[in-house]
């Protein structure tokens, strides 16, 4: 019970956000409510018992990424651009809402007809599943050697990025 | 499962040519806390001598099969043969490159690092037992040539290239993830070995969410190979990107995509081979076609040989459509003979070039001949073996080719074969007749051949010679190239 009521309260508040992120004319706001969004989401994958990736999402997404986020809107100032103007996607709008109400039955389809196969009562997870050790010792064992092939395309990526714009050589 | 998290020689001896290859790379950006003329000089030899060490665990491992750090790595003698066939493209890129980026004023230690970053990248293509490792080889093969594409980073062109190769890059990125995730969803697992249980065992075979997903990872991989439908960023890439730079990608490459190709689709999605050799056939049909007759109308020879690159590429396909063990070892006698003769003509190319990448038409190459013999030589030499003319190696790669695909009763792609070979001929010799009938420019200074440019030329002029005339070693190495059975 508890969980249906973090699910729907949770879910309305994700739900809410995610509207006021293409509703709301200021770009910061924007970027301010998917921060909201994102931080509702890491608390439904915590629900689903999925530990490491409520983690990941909160550093990487709200963190990381929108961060990042922030500092393209407020380098380039559109803030004060965008709420002038008229939006000049307006036209696409049409297409847009069409679009969300097809992927919207797509997925209800997909979770009625999916529904009727789980089983009652459901399963019982593992023990430790979803946790950071688990998936750390999974890391650090068998898929050591593309963690490790990871680091070495991250320095290539970095030397490509200071070759590529240093001033004077 | 097994916690162990120090890794074992055994699985290091897998991976060893191209962890030695990596390290190679990382020497020389550390080598560069010295003064900069101690660490340029440096920097050719350390790359040079990483490359002739990648050849001790080759050698070390041989034909044998093994697998390495939980089945993510395989060593076999295809891939062992593989690896071989790019540290030697390794070693001829830095034959022709020292010369090319002191003229262009491109010379940095960084150029090596990330040369060398690119072939550890093709080498662990080669190596992948699992679709996350052909992902991220080929993620740090692709990293490593955006970046040398846009090397030159003065010239608007060779920005372009590197910008054109990126997004498009991107975007073939996209398909290969997306492919692998759809057999993920077919097969519920994405090793190889894991693939292929799934479709002997479990029926997977007639599972369309696991066909798409092949069909995904094959347009992720031909876009590396610069197979037609996916070939539109060739030319312009080929063209904009430094030439030394376009030389080393028009075979590494390749030749890592077509060892992630074979590998991919011989072992995970071998029992279903029939529902792709058709697919197969109709790419490396229209990839001939359209190289070769695109190429007819260049007049650019950095175009001219993207094109050419491309209808080669249609000829390896031709082999791996095959689809049987006589095609593979087409494929890497192809690959081979092709490192040789398209590193050749590549090192004529940066040769007769000048300052600022001019002289790349084909009317500059007027009367090569009485500017520099041997050069001129030389580039008949490469030009007859892409045409595929006796006593080169490109006649007997082609023969290889048509051969294993006629033993898979493929008649149709060697006539398609046979007859754009034709086609080829007449844009080939025109290099030729320019070189040797016509008279060069007035005002067209001798070209001086000097120092490892012409030890290049020189090498891959009578390799090319070599493989054609006593093509049986090498042809007897190729037919190790067997590709482990899971």
């Amino acid at each position: 019970m508890g969980e249906l009521i973090a699910f729907v309260v949770l879910g309305a508040i994700a739900v809410a956000a995610g509207i006021a992120v293409v509703v709301v004319r200021n770009p910061v706001h924007s970027a301010l409510f998917l921060v909201v969004n994102f931080f509702c989401l890491a608390v439904l994958f915590l629900v689903l018992s999925a530990e490491f990736v409520a983690a990941l999402q909160v550093l990487v997404y709200a963190g990381a990424i929108m961060v990042l986020f922030l500092f393209v809107i407020m380098l380039l100032n559109v803030a004060g651009v965008f709420e002038s103007q008229r939006d000049p996607l307006r036209s696409q709008r049409g297409l847009a809402v069409c679009l969300g109400l097809g992927l919207l039955a797509e997925v209800l389809a997909i979770a009625v007809s999916g529904a009727a196969r789980l089983p009652s009562g459901g399963g019982t997870l593992p023990q430790d599943f979803g946790s950071p050790t688990l998936v750390g010792l999974l890391l650090y064992s068998q898929y050591v050697f593309p963690f490790e092939a990871v680091s070495v395309l991250l320095l290539i990526a970095m030397v490509g990025v200071v070759v590529l714009t240093k001033r004077s050589v | 499962m097994n916690h162990s998290f120090v890794p074992k020689a055994a699985d290091m001896l897998v991976v060893g040519p191209e962890t030695i290859v990596a390290a190679a790379a990382m020497l020389i950006l550390l080598a560069e806390l010295m003064p900069a003329r101690i660490s340029k000089a440096a920097a050719p030899w350390i790359a040079a001598l990483g490359l002739l060490a990648s050849f001790i665990p080759m050698t070390t491992t041989g034909i044998s099969v093994r697998t390495g750090f939980s089945g993510m790595v395989v060593t076999d003698g295809f891939a062992v043969l593989m690896k071989a066939v790019l540290a030697v493209t390794g070693l001829l890129t830095i034959g022709f490159s020292t010369h090319y980026i002191k003229r262009e004023d491109l010379d940095r230690a960084e150029y090596y690092a990330l040369v060398l970053f690119a072939i550890s990248g093709m080498m662990l293509m080669a190596s992948s037992a699992n679709l996350i490792m052909v992902f991220l080889s080929l993620e740090i093969l692709s990293i490593s040539l955006y970046v040398l594409s846009g090397f030159a980073r003065t010239q608007p062109r060779s920005q372009e290239a590197s910008l054109k190769y990126f997004l498009l890059g991107s975007f073939a990125s996209a398909f290969l993830l997306y492919g692998i995730a759809l057999v993920y969803g077919g097969a519920g697992t994405i090793s190889l070995a894991g693939i292929a249980n799934a479709i002997a065992s479990e029926g997977a075979a007639r599972n369309p969410v696991l066909l798409a997903g092949a069909g995904l990872i094959a347009v992720g991989l031909g876009f590396k190979v610069a197979a037609v439908p996916f070939q539109m960023w060739t030319p312009d890439v080929y063209e904009g990107a430094p030439s030394s730079v376009t030389a080393f990608m028009s075979v590494g490459a390749k030749a890592a995509g077509f060892a992630a190709l074979a590998r991919v689709f011989l072992t995970a999605f071998g029992d279903i081979k029939v529902d792709w050799m058709p697919a197969l056939w109709a790419v490396a049909a229209l990839t001939m076609i359209v190289g070769n007759v695109v190429a007819v109308a260049q007049t650019d020879i950095k175009r001219m040989l993207a094109y050419s690159s491309i209808a080669h590429a249609g000829y390896i396909l031709v082999g791996l459509a095959a689809a049987n063990q006589a095609g593979v070892s087409a494929l890497v006698f192809y690959l081979a003979a092709y490192l040789f003769m398209n590193l050749g003509a590549w090192a004529v190319v940066i040769l007769a070039g000048r300052r600022g990448e001019a002289g790349t038409e084909i009317d500059s190459y007027n009367g090569l001949f009485w500017r520099n013999p041997g050069a001129a030589a030389a580039m008949g030499v490469f030009m007859f073996a892409l045409a595929g003319l006796p006593p080169t190696g490109g006649f007997m790669a082609k023969f290889y080719v048509f051969s294993a695909a006629l033993q898979a009763n493929m008649v149709g792609l060697v006539v398609i074969g046979a007859l754009t070979s034709l086609v080829s001929v007449y844009y080939y010799a025109r290099v030729t007749v320019v070189m040797f009938m016509r008279d060069p420019e007035p005002d067209a200074a001798p070209i001086s051949t000097r120092g490892l440019l012409g030890v290049t030329l020189a090498v891959t002029a009578a390799a090319t010679i070599y493989l054609g005339v006593l093509p049986g070693q090498l042809f007897q190495l190729a037919g190790l190239a067997q590709i482990a059975r899971p």
